[in-house]
């Protein structure tokens, strides 16, 4: 009896899944069969006018992987250097202070970043490179601050990884005469290779569906553009747009957005995915 | 062979030396980048707080001192007598609405006084400037004042902090002078509540279930496979989900119809116990991961030693595995819960409203919450707003810490080693 009740909890997470994929499913499917809508256009469009029918994804696509190219420019090297120098050569006592810290970082809310983007990231690159340049709302400043924010998730997931690796190892190489970058490059990082592809993976799977600071800093508006000074709406910045003010149930707005959740949804389902897969099948196993 | 040998070795000391320095360059190059990465985190954290306080001018169109009646100054007065004050200084209009919000006798002392500042003095911050300027740039700032009082004669400088008192006591308002955060925190805290009931007891049975009962099957493998894969589903995801879900296909349940509740102020499905219940979704899976491990840490000899008493499996769970699992299990609750009041982006989809200054009062209120007060703060131009979003952002980063010591003491006060 309490099995039974305690499998349905787990089955819940079941429903979950369910849940959003009937639901995204049925409203995406929905949406393509309105009179306006040709899933051909939808993946091919360059435009998403919804006043005039145009609904191409590819203008929030494009933002969306830009915002992403320069948030994981800034947050793999760093996020990695940052790993490497903790578990590698920070003596013990820095380790147990900014372990935790980073740990504390990565759960200040993400409207904070957004907040931060707007306020501080934009006007200093309007100031470095010119106000004629960059634009209040820019995909640039977005892309900085979600750098930031993924910094410490890489930087703690990686550390886990390298710090995984026996002593052992290490010891050996030293043994041979090895320095201490050559152990931490040639050794221990190919050693926990499986844990930082894993970590990159899941850091470029959280910087797409990252939602608040491109929906604060981004700017509205959809545009096809790969300059990161001017404003261009992300996907999850149409979506949080679109819903924010009173949507009504039968609009094609309403249907629109479980569209452009279904193509978030699939691409970070892959991602994740993927992630776990590399993880099972390359993980190192030391006794 | 000699000679052979020697030109061997110091190849070796050449490389030696190139080997040293790559490694030293590389050593300093870490260390930059870890610099760098606290660097930024301290310019997010000081940009706040650069915005949170320093010097305003405050303008009154009406000078306070006219409002002394026998020479008892304003702020002396009864609160009967400002409630007066109010009553003939305000149009019957707009007493009502005040009114309707809640009785202006119920109101504090401190709230009729903020409402006498704005509405009848019609108070009005001017400028304001950051903390960083109040400091370095003080003369400025007191010239500029000095011209400012040529046009605005009855005009304060008055260096304030805009995260007070106030500020967390006053209802959200459509006026900068007025708004504050009381609404938000209630929404949160409702909206969190209801959560923490659905999510928790669902998490750890859950988690009791993948680790005490599940054999190694093809469903059950589905069901650990699935839970990772949610924790990785992006949250807005979440919120399309609960606005399809909890707002429209259960909306008799979640607009409290089913119950015979008709609360006039709901906006049919778009209320706390929606949010509540999509946050609980979207924590779930990390509450389960987390109780999994605390559970995976109990070890194996005391529930043999149990079963070797002659408990029932689920006497052993529950009198053994579960106390011993507890300080471990809630930890990783709090640390979901503070995930789950930092979360934005589900909420605005879920439908939370943008202009409420009445507290909820019940399950079916509509709601608003602390990031999204922030979030739509911030959206706004005028820097006051920005000034508010920044103060709000403090309290919010202050709510978070306080759970996240309480979830390290717990760690360590409870922490067991077999």
């Amino acid at each position: 009896m309490i099995q039974v009740l305690l499998f349905m909890a787990g089955f819940i997470s079941i429903l979950t899944t369910i849940g959003i994929v009937v639901v995204l499913g049925k409203e995406a499917w929905l949406f393509f069969r309105l009179p306006e809508v040709n899933i051909w256009d939808f993946f091919t469009g360059i435009k998403w006018q919804p006043h005039i029918n145009k609904f191409g994804i590819l203008p929030l696509l494009t933002s969306t992987l830009l915002t992403t190219s320069i948030a994981m420019m800034i947050a793999i090297p760093l996020g990695m250097a940052v790993a490497i120098y903790l578990s590698e050569y920070a003596d013990v006592k820095v380790r147990k202070v900014l372990k935790p810290a980073l740990e504390l970082l990565a759960g200040i809310p993400t409207i904070v970043y957004g907040y931060f983007a707007l306020t501080m990231i934009t006007p200093l690159l309007r100031t470095i490179i010119g106000a004629d340049v960059v634009e209040i709302y820019n995909t640039g400043s977005a892309g900085l601050a979600m750098g930031i924010l993924i910094l410490p998730l890489i930087a703690s997931i990686c550390e886990d990884a390298l710090s995984a690796v026996p002593t052992t190892l290490r010891d050996a190489a030293y043994g041979l005469g090895a320095t201490k970058l050559e152990v931490a490059i040639k050794i221990v990082m190919p050693a926990a290779l499986s844990g930082i592809i894993a970590a990159i993976i899941l850091g470029i799977s959280r910087a797409i569906g990252e939602t608040m600071i491109v929906a604060v800093a981004a700017g509205a508006g959809p545009n096809l553009t790969l300059n990161p000074f001017e404003g261009a709406e992300t996907m999850t910045g149409h979506i949080v747009r679109i819903s924010g003010g009173d949507l009504s149930y039968d609009s094609i707005d309403y249907n629109s957005i479980f569209a452009i959740g279904l193509v978030l949804f699939l691409i970070t389902f892959a991602l994740n995915m993927m992630s776990q897969r590399i993880v099972r099948k390359f993980r190192e196993v030391y006794e | 062979m000699i000679k052979k040998n020697m030109r061997a070795s110091s190849g070796f000391t050449d490389t030696l030396v190139l080997r040293q320095r790559s490694g030293k360059s590389w050593h300093l190059a870490f260390l930059a980048s870890t610099i760098f990465g606290i660097l930024a985190l301290s310019a997010l954290l000081i940009n706040i707080v650069n915005s949170a306080m320093g010097y305003v001018v405050i303008d009154f169109k009406i000078n306070p001192a006219v409002m002394a009646v026998n020479g008892i100054a304003l702020g002396e007065q009864t609160t009967e007598q400002w409630i007066q004050l109010l009553k003939d200084n305000l149009s019957t209009g707009a007493l009502n609405k005040l009114e309707n919000v809640e009785h202006l006798s119920e109101r504090s002392r401190r709230e009729i006084y903020s409402l006498i500042e704005t509405r009848v003095l019609k108070k009005e911050v001017i400028e304001s400037w950051s903390l960083y300027d109040s400091v370095f740039h003080k003369s400025e700032i007191i010239t500029e004042y000095l011209h400012m009082q040529e046009t605005h004669p009855e005009a304060q400088l008055k260096l304030m902090s805009w995260i007070n008192g106030d500020l967390i006591m006053r209802s959200q308002s459509s006026e900068a002078n007025t708004a504050g955060i009381r609404t938000a925190v209630l929404g949160s805290l409702w909206t969190i509540f209801f959560t923490i009931l659905f999510a928790f007891p669902l998490g750890v049975g859950a988690a009791i279930y993948l680790e005490e009962y599940a054999r190694d099957n093809w469903i059950n493998r589905l069901i650990q496979t699935n839970i990772n894969n949610l924790a990785g589903v992006p949250s807005i995801i979440y919120g399309i989900l609960g606005l399809a879900i909890f707002v429209r296909v259960l909306e008799p349940l979640s607009s409290g119809a089913l119950f015979g509740f008709t609360d006039p102020t709901t906006a049919n499905g778009r209320t706390i116990l929606s949010a509540g219940l999509t946050l609980g979704l979207l924590v779930l899976p990390l509450i389960i991961i987390n109780s999994q491990e605390a559970i995976r840490a109990v070890p194996q000899s005391l529930r043999k030693a149990s079963y070797g008493l002659g408990a029932t499996k689920w006497q052993t769970i529950w009198a053994h595995v579960l106390p011993n699992a507890l300080p471990g299990i809630l930890t990783g609750t709090i640390l979901a819960i503070s995930r789950a009041i930092g979360e934005t982006a589900p909420l605005v989809v879920v439908g939370a409203s943008t202009a409420i200054s009445f507290d909820p009062t019940s399950p079916f209120s509509k709601f608003t919450t602390l990031p999204i007060q922030i979030y739509q703060w911030t959206s706004r131009p005028q820097s006051e707003w920005r000034h508010l979003a920044a103060a709000t952002i403090i309290f919010l980063l202050v709510l978070l810490l306080c759970l996240s010591a309480a979830a390290i003491l717990l760690r360590n006060r409870f922490e067991k080693k077999y």
